[in-house]
């Protein structure tokens, strides 16, 4: 889901900027906000970051016969809200770009919109929605980290798609293109993705269940 | 739990390991999503010029997956220190509840 680094053109990429921007301010004072109410939880809130650090480090194969990573995002989105995970999915995303070439400062707007705004906000909405309904724990978050995962490279494919219209096909036809690339690609990934947080949860529901009452975002509704 | 949990890693491994036995055509197999979606962008539009450069990339491609796995690493390891801590507080709280430990 990386745009790489001048490949957005300059409008485009100030837009994103601007749009991702308040919620990064946003995801700030979120952080401080949880950290300043509910100190022990900070541990685990670190814990939520790292999990993002691992999953978009880890180039998994996929049956289009290309790579691509998880994005690890919906676990934190689920605990803490989204709006911690956009600052700190920009913060990987940082890492990324400074240390590894990938994506890049210019595209970083368009970056952090997709894996640390749309993934952790749909991510959050699905448990939600799925909590709301009746389902089970493992239901929702599965379908929460899967779908957050999945919204995530949609977005990025519908970026370049309006920045780079098919000749053609105009934007639908480049949307087709890019997400054959991207979505296509990452539909086996968002389930592997869904998976590993499901195992995630399961542990924090066996060894950690203090921290989840106080944060009572898993408290609220039922539990399972 | 931990049966449960045994039985989603190893679908998640299984998952991963699927397109390592299928074919595929073409002569890059398993490149990074990433670079085919430039490689498409220079297709739609061939005039196009990225007007901005990584300040810095990694030196070889060595370097590049060492930075990787530092990430990964780091991650890892801090999500494996979190477990560890809140297991052996839960484990402690069972001891001192009387229980017997297993």
């Amino acid at each position: 889901m990386h745009i790489m680094e001048g490949y957005l053109p300059a409008a485009h990429a100030a837009a994103w900027t601007a749009v991702s921007a308040p919620f990064v301010a946003y995801g700030g004072y979120r952080l401080i906000k949880i950290v300043r109410e509910h100190p022990e939880t900070k541990l685990l809130l670190a814990a939520s970051g790292a999990f993002a650090f691992v999953l978009s480090a880890l180039k998994i194969p996929s049956v289009t016969g290309s790579c691509s990573h998880a994005t690890g995002t919906g676990l934190g989105a689920i605990l803490f809200g989204p709006g911690v995970m956009t600052l700190l999915g920009t913060i990987v995303l940082l890492f990324q770009t400074l240390l590894l070439a990938h994506g890049g400062l210019t595209t970083l707007g368009a970056n952090v919109f997709s894996m640390a705004v749309v993934g952790p906000y749909v991510a959050y909405g699905i448990f939600r929605s799925v909590r709301g309904i009746g389902g089970s724990l493992a239901v929702a978050v599965f379908l929460a980290a899967a779908l957050g995962d999945l919204s995530t490279y949609i977005v990025t494919s519908a970026q370049l798609a309006v920045a780079f219209p098919d000749p053609a096909g105009g934007v639908a036809g480049s949307f087709a293109k890019f997400g054959s690339i991207f979505a296509f690609t990452q539909i086996p990934l968002a389930i592997i993705e869904g998976l590993l947080t499901v195992v995630v949860v399961n542990v924090l529901m066996a060894y950690s269940r203090s921290e989840l009452k106080s944060l009572s975002l898993l408290a609220k509704g039922r539990t399972a | 739990m931990a049966h449960q949990n045994l039985i989603l890693l190893a679908a998640a491994v299984m998952i991963a390991m699927i397109p390592l036995f299928m074919t595929f055509e073409g002569d890059e197999i398993f490149g990074g999503a990433d670079g085919q979606a430039q490689e498409a962008i220079i297709e739609i539009r061939p005039d196009y010029e990225p007007w901005f450069d990584a300040i810095w990339e990694p030196p070889s491609g060595e370097i590049e997956s060492l930075l990787f796995m530092l990430q990964a690493a780091l991650g890892a390891g801090l999500l494996g220190y979190y477990i560890g801590v809140r297991r052996g507080e839960a484990r402690g709280r069972r001891l001192a509840e009387g229980d017997a430990p297993h």
